[in-house]
């Protein structure tokens, strides 16, 4: 069921075109990658669909209604995003960055937390295994931690949509999956994630559907043993790919220069 | 934490109205005693309460605002538009006709520099844009005071603008509390009001709009609050440095760096700042009592050294 949809988005910046008319859904309930070259406007369709942006031709529907319509009150419970850059500026203790996710809800950080909001905090704690992290000051946790709690205070916001921006960039391998696996157990849990993601391994692996754009176009959209194939992504990101299958997991591995030179 | 605060700005209130000349003047129990404490160490007290409270709140708020630990109102420039504008106000004769002419000067004069500085944060700027910002706006500011000072019709007006520009809360009367406080009060309510927010901040502008934060509004606001309060300041007092670098600082960690939770105890440190130095320059062996801003820059300066030292290269890399 589709929970939120792009309708011919556009969106310029000065004379170029960032996003060309892009119609895409993301239904509830699965992990959706939003996959492309650097540039391909990965990062502006997110920020749009999230309304930190306005675009400028056609609209974003949250469950069939337009989302900058939205009180900034609603929309913040109803959509969480965690941004590329999980940049912190003061060495908050973890479990207050967590309850950060909590700010839609009411909660306020100079007082003791409510119930429901200290029990939604303990839970995204929980989720992303960063109990321990919880009283620790953030500028003594290394990146993967601090990525961990960023994850812990989108989840800690309940919301019906999860939009993230490349959350496993910078990660090592250990975090990068561990990341995946908790977004994907979001999703099964009911939730509409959307992730901007450049590993098309990780893609491969945890995505439900994939949406491929390049030079702020859609090029394909469906499930990933599709889209992940090197005649579709190879002329999109301009090389040759190879797949390799593990565990019955068709994997696309960026293998020559030039589209043109895949050997299929 | 608060609590303790508070007594102490209590304590300092009433160590600042027995400090002076005459200790304990209410002892003499004849009018004398009762005027000296009412006339002249009352005023002094109020102003120095309401000033310190105003520049530590500030300090705490640029400093969540702007997402740096260097904003403060006198190192970027804020206090020295404010000061440059009542020194219009003043020499102006605006001032002797319409006595609220003097905080509005101040008030609009802050919020003229909030704004540009807000504009320049805005732009995608880190601590080094941000000081660079406040040098160029100190120098205009500066470079403008040191005009109307060409243009004072005689010597004693020259005097008393640059003695008024170095700071202080001597010699003030009940008017000049009258003429501040409403200003002070009401821009530390705007303020409070929307301190949930500015823990908002500490995740940067994106992602706090995502939680619900309608940025540019929550900008104008505190422009407007911060304007009204180092505005109202400012005209009263002149200018007192460092106040609003060093309150914050003291408190931060103690409320486990949340900016929201930062405001009420940079609040009380900052009166408390403000008293302590305020009876420090009548307890120093000068011939003419040292000007207050000239003691908290003095006190404060090295301050802001330590800080820069001390903050590691994220903050000024940043």
């Amino acid at each position: 069921m589709t929970m939120l949809a792009a309708h011919a988005l556009v969106r310029r910046r000065g004379e170029r075109t960032v996003l060309d008319g892009i119609d895409v859904a993301f239904a509830k309930g699965r992990l959706s990658a939003v996959v492309g070259p650097n540039g391909a406007g990965k990062t502006t369709l997110l920020r749009l669909l999230a309304s930190l942006d306005a675009g400028d031709g056609g609209e974003v529907l949250l469950d069939g209604h337009r989302v900058d319509r939205l009180s900034a009150a609603v929309r913040s419970r109803r959509i969480a995003f965690l941004p590329q850059s999980a940049a912190v500026y003061w060495p908050l203790l973890g479990r207050d960055l967590v309850a950060l996710g909590r700010l839609p809800h009411g909660a306020d950080l100079s007082r003791p937390l409510s119930s429901a909001d200290s029990a939604a905090v303990e839970q995204a704690l929980v989720r992303v295994a960063g109990m321990p992290l919880a009283t620790r000051r953030i500028d003594e946790l290394s990146q993967g931690e601090r990525a961990r709690l960023g994850l812990a205070r989108v989840l800690a916001t309940e919301a019906e949509v999860i939009l993230a921006d490349e959350p496993v960039a910078n990660l090592d391998p250990a975090y990068a999956l561990e990341a995946m696996a908790v977004l994907k157990a979001e999703a099964a849990r009911g939730v509409c994630v959307v992730v901007c993601l450049h590993d098309l391994g990780l893609t491969a692996r945890f995505a439900d559907h994939v949406v491929l754009l390049a030079a702020g176009r859609l090029q394909a959209s469906g499930p990933p043993a599709t889209v992940l194939q090197p005649n579709v992504i190879g002329p999109a990101y301009g090389v040759g790919f190879r797949i390799a299958i593990m565990d019955g997991i068709e994997q696309p591995i960026a293998w020559t220069y030039r589209a043109e030179e895949n050997s299929g | 934490m608060k609590a303790l605060l508070a007594l102490l700005v209590a304590a300092l209130f009433l160590a600042s109205l027995a400090t002076g000349p005459v200790w304990w003047p209410w002892r003499l129990g004849d009018e004398v005693g009762w005027a000296i404490v009412l006339d002249l160490r009352l005023p002094r007290a109020l102003l120095g309460l309401l000033v310190g409270a105003a520049l530590g709140l500030s300090g705490a708020v640029l400093q969540t605002w702007l997402r740096n630990p260097l904003a403060e109102p006198g190192v970027i420039g804020v206090s020295a538009c404010a000061s440059f504008a009542a020194v219009s106000a003043f020499y102006s004769g605006l001032a002797a006709v319409f006595v609220l002419a003097l905080p509005l000067a101040g008030i609009a004069g802050a919020a003229v520099g909030i704004a540009a500085l807000m504009s320049a944060v805005r732009a995608g700027a880190g601590t080094v844009s941000l000081l660079l910002m406040g040098v160029a706006i100190n120098a205009i500011a500066a470079a403008l005071i040191s005009l109307v000072l060409a243009l004072a019709p005689n010597p004693f007006a020259f005097q008393e603008i640059w003695l008024w520009l170095a700071g202080s809360i001597a010699d003030r009367d009940l008017r000049h509390i009258v003429v501040c406080a409403p200003f002070i009060v009401a821009g530390a309510g705007l303020v409070l009001m929307k301190r949930r927010w500015l823990d908002a901040l500490s995740l940067g502008e994106d992602a706090a709009r995502s939680l619900g934060v309608d940025t540019r509004r929550l900008g104008l606001w505190l422009t407007l609050a911060v304007g009204l309060m180092v505005g109202a300041a400012t005209a009263v007092a002149g200018m007192v440095g460092f106040v609003g670098l060093v309150a914050p600082h003291l408190v931060r960690a103690r409320v486990g760096f949340k900016p929201g939770a930062t405001l009420v105890p940079s609040m009380l440190v900052g009166a408390i700042l403000v008293l302590a130095a305020d009876i420090a320059v009548r307890l120093l062996p000068t011939d003419y009592e040292l000007q207050l801003g000239v003691f908290t820059s003095l006190v404060g300066a090295p301050f802001l050294v330590r800080v820069i030292r001390r903050s590691q290269a994220t903050w000024l890399a940043a």
